[in-house]
């Protein structure tokens, strides 16, 4: 009985609660945002599961971001972060929790792109500003006016790679490998296929593999015989390691050009010093940079995480960044004013270079281009 | 004619350790009348041993190689007493059981590889691992001639020892019929469990020659094999020696050609298309015969 009071106080008391919440709303719309004012920031990340590792780098690089900006005291950033356990269905009812119940300003996530397809639309469906920092599926930013994504799609990284590549290496004749049963190296190899296309180049064969394979030497040896002057290669890093590795051991000594699954120091764990003139195209390369605030940043996180900043984190904090400018620009909590001012960002100066959104709120920037030396990641130049 | 001499080789390369792996399969088949549904996790487990002995101890590469093969078959030995043993005692149970219960040991398996060893790919490097050599306009890789080396002696070794020596009768008389062998002073309990742990050795075996032949081991390794083991002994005939050899060869360098001259996208499929293929003309296998004499 005494537990069944409680219950009801308990509700009622939560539902007091959010109707003084509701009754507050309007008064914050119209208002100046200022350092007393504080302005709730939905996050959702993959924080359990088989993306936590993304999503508590993730998480890392919005929380030092957040506590930089409230220091700086212009803005005063509440994050109420969620975790989605990369479920397409947790990231529903948690987005609908920090939409209906915390009443978020705008959302940053969630982690993977799969999760996005049904968090997107909600929230552009509220009229809240999410902006997506990890996902690199095509056609994110198509869900809605309300979508953006300042994360860089392999589909703008890959061309160029290739491109920068033939510069270098005056490159006519490619051959091109795959794995054929995943969607991520499937649709990196799409991107390879038409960026090789449409800068006339002649591919000499296209091999394929499977998920699980540690054989490949009979791809390999085909593809030597038709001696191209470089390889395509899209595949995930414990696969990409062993063909690089199998690849130099039968004599294929020419530039490798990899997608995303490359870019990880996997790679040069597996393949060694085979991964030498391995080429992959990344938004984020922290060596050998002298930009200072790049510096700043990477100190700054070592010293609150204990660990050096990847990618995944960078974008965290350049996403958290612009948000912050686009609410500045914006001079209110008006979701809408938020949204406009977003989607006018230009050339943001930010930790991962100079970023600017597209006409689709897409991501508009350079990557690095980098070749793999001595075990190394170093700017191709 | 130089790329299909190189194709060959890794065809061939590829089909010897697919025919030690069958062996070890067959040979428990042929003794017991089980598929060992355990036998790629075992082959995982002699993989990873040998790396760990390899790269991390930096013991030379004969050391790694018998140790994967002593783990492996001090796995066979325990797959022999917990999972296989206490079922044979058992009157009544469902000739399934030991399937299942060698399913249930390579679960186990997989996972205790994947707390152990991690999911990642590891990388094998051997001393011998780079070494290339020129014959006319043929690149051969010195590692590819040792596994044939390697593979070739253990399998005419293990063929030798069945056809000659006492043991090895004493094995082929237990898989003609273990009763009669009881009979006529064959301790087939001990034949049964010296079976089991061979045939394990052999598949740690082949683990080893494949680490060293891809330059690499990772935990799914085990599962694509023993499913690989599985078909060939089926295309070759099951509980046959001469099968488990002729189907790896076979589907090695089915393997290989379809890629050098088709599509590389058949290459995990073309080895079924085999077995559907000569089922329809040979239900028995290759070398299997319609009356099941085994081993």
């Amino acid at each position: 009985m005494v537990r069944l009071k409680l219950n009801k106080i308990i509700i009622i008391a939560v539902s007091l609660l959010l109707f003084s919440c509701k009754a507050d709303v309007p008064k914050v719309k119209g208002e100046q945002p200022n350092s007393q004012q504080s302005i709730k920031i939905g996050i959702i990340a993959a924080l359990s599961g088989p993306a936590a590792g993304y999503g508590n780098s993730i998480v890392n690089g919005f929380t030092l971001a957040a506590s930089e900006i409230n220091k700086a005291g212009a803005l005063n950033i509440e994050l109420i972060i969620e975790d989605s356990a990369g479920k397409q269905e947790q990231a529903l009812s948690v987005v609908k929790k920090l939409i209906n119940s915390d009443k978020v300003t705008a959302i940053l996530g969630p982690t993977l792109s799969t999760e996005m397809r049904l968090v997107g639309p909600e929230a552009n469906n509220s009229g809240i500003p999410i902006l997506a920092t990890s996902n690199t599926a095509s056609g994110i930013t198509d869900i809605g006016q309300f979508v953006f994504r300042d994360s860089m799609p392999e589909s703008i990284a890959i061309p160029f790679a290739i491109k920068k590549a033939i510069e270098k290496y005056h490159i006519k004749n490619v051959a091109m490998f795959y794995g054929d049963d995943d969607v991520f190296t499937k649709s990196a190899f799409d991107t390879m296929k038409s960026t090789a296309e449409a800068l006339g180049l002649n591919i000499t064969t296209i091999e394929k593999f499977q998920k699980g394979q540690t054989d490949f030497k009979a791809q390999l040896t085909k593809i030597k015989s038709t001696s191209p002057d470089a390889l395509l290669c899209s595949a995930l890093y414990n696969e990409g390691g062993v063909i690089l590795d199998q690849a130099r051991k039968i004599g294929i000594t020419v530039p490798v050009i990899g997608g995303n699954g490359f870019n990880s120091p996997k790679i040069f764990e597996i393949a060694g010093s085979s991964s030498d003139g391995l080429i992959v195209a990344t938004p984020w390369f922290s060596e050998s940079v002298e930009n200072p605030k790049v510096l700043d940043f990477i100190s700054k996180f070592e010293k609150a995480y204990g660990s050096k900043p990847d990618q995944f984190a960078a974008q965290a904090y350049d996403g958290l960044f612009i948000m912050a400018h686009a609410i500045k620009t914006a001079g209110s909590a008006d979701r809408n004013k938020i949204r406009d001012a977003l989607a006018s960002v230009r050339n943001f100066n930010g930790v991962l270079g100079k970023f600017s959104f597209d006409q689709n709120r897409d991501v508009d920037m350079e990557p690095f281009v980098l070749i793999a030396k001595d075990s190394k990641f170093q700017l191709l130049q | 004619m130089h790329l299909f001499i190189e194709q060959l080789i890794n065809g061939i390369t590829l089909g010897s350790i697919y025919s030690l792996t069958a062996l070890g399969l067959t040979l428990i088949f042929g003794v017991l009348d089980i598929l060992n549904m355990a036998h790629g996790a075992v082959f995982m487990f002699g993989a990873f041993t040998a790396v760990l002995i390899v790269s991390k101890l930096g013991l030379p590469l004969w050391v790694g190689f018998l140790g994967g093969c002593i783990v492996s078959g001090l796995l066979g030995y325990a797959l022999e007493m917990f999972a296989l043993r206490p079922l044979r005692r058992r009157k009544n149970t469902s000739p399934l059981a030991p399937l299942i219960s060698t399913i249930g040991v390579s679960i186990i398996l997989e996972n205790i590889a994947r707390a152990l060893f991690g999911s990642d790919t590891i990388s094998f490097r051997t001393s011998i691992s780079d070494i290339n050599f020129k014959l006319g306009e043929i690149d051969i890789n010195l590692i590819n001639l040792v596994i044939l080396a390697v593979s070739f002696t253990i399998t005419i070794l293990l063929y030798f020892w069945l056809k000659n020596s006492k043991s090895g009768r004493a094995l082929r008389a237990v898989s003609e019929n273990p009763d009669t062998a009881a009979f006529l002073g064959v301790n087939t309990s001990k034949v049964i469990t010296f079976t089991v742990v061979s045939a394990s050795c052999a598949g740690g075996a082949a683990g080893v020659l494949v680490a060293m032949a891809f330059n690499s081991v990772n935990n799914e390794i085990g599962l694509a094999m023993g499913l690989k083991g599985l078909a060939i002994i089926i295309l070759g005939g099951m509980g046959s020696v001469n099968g488990a050899v002729a189907g790896g060869i076979l589907l090695g360098l089915a393997e290989t050609f379809v890629v050098a001259y088709g599509d590389s996208g058949y290459k995990e499929i073309i080895g079924f298309i085999i077995i559907m293929a000569v089922l329809l003309i040979k239900p028995q296998g290759i070398f299997g015969t319609t009356q099941k004499v085994k081993v």
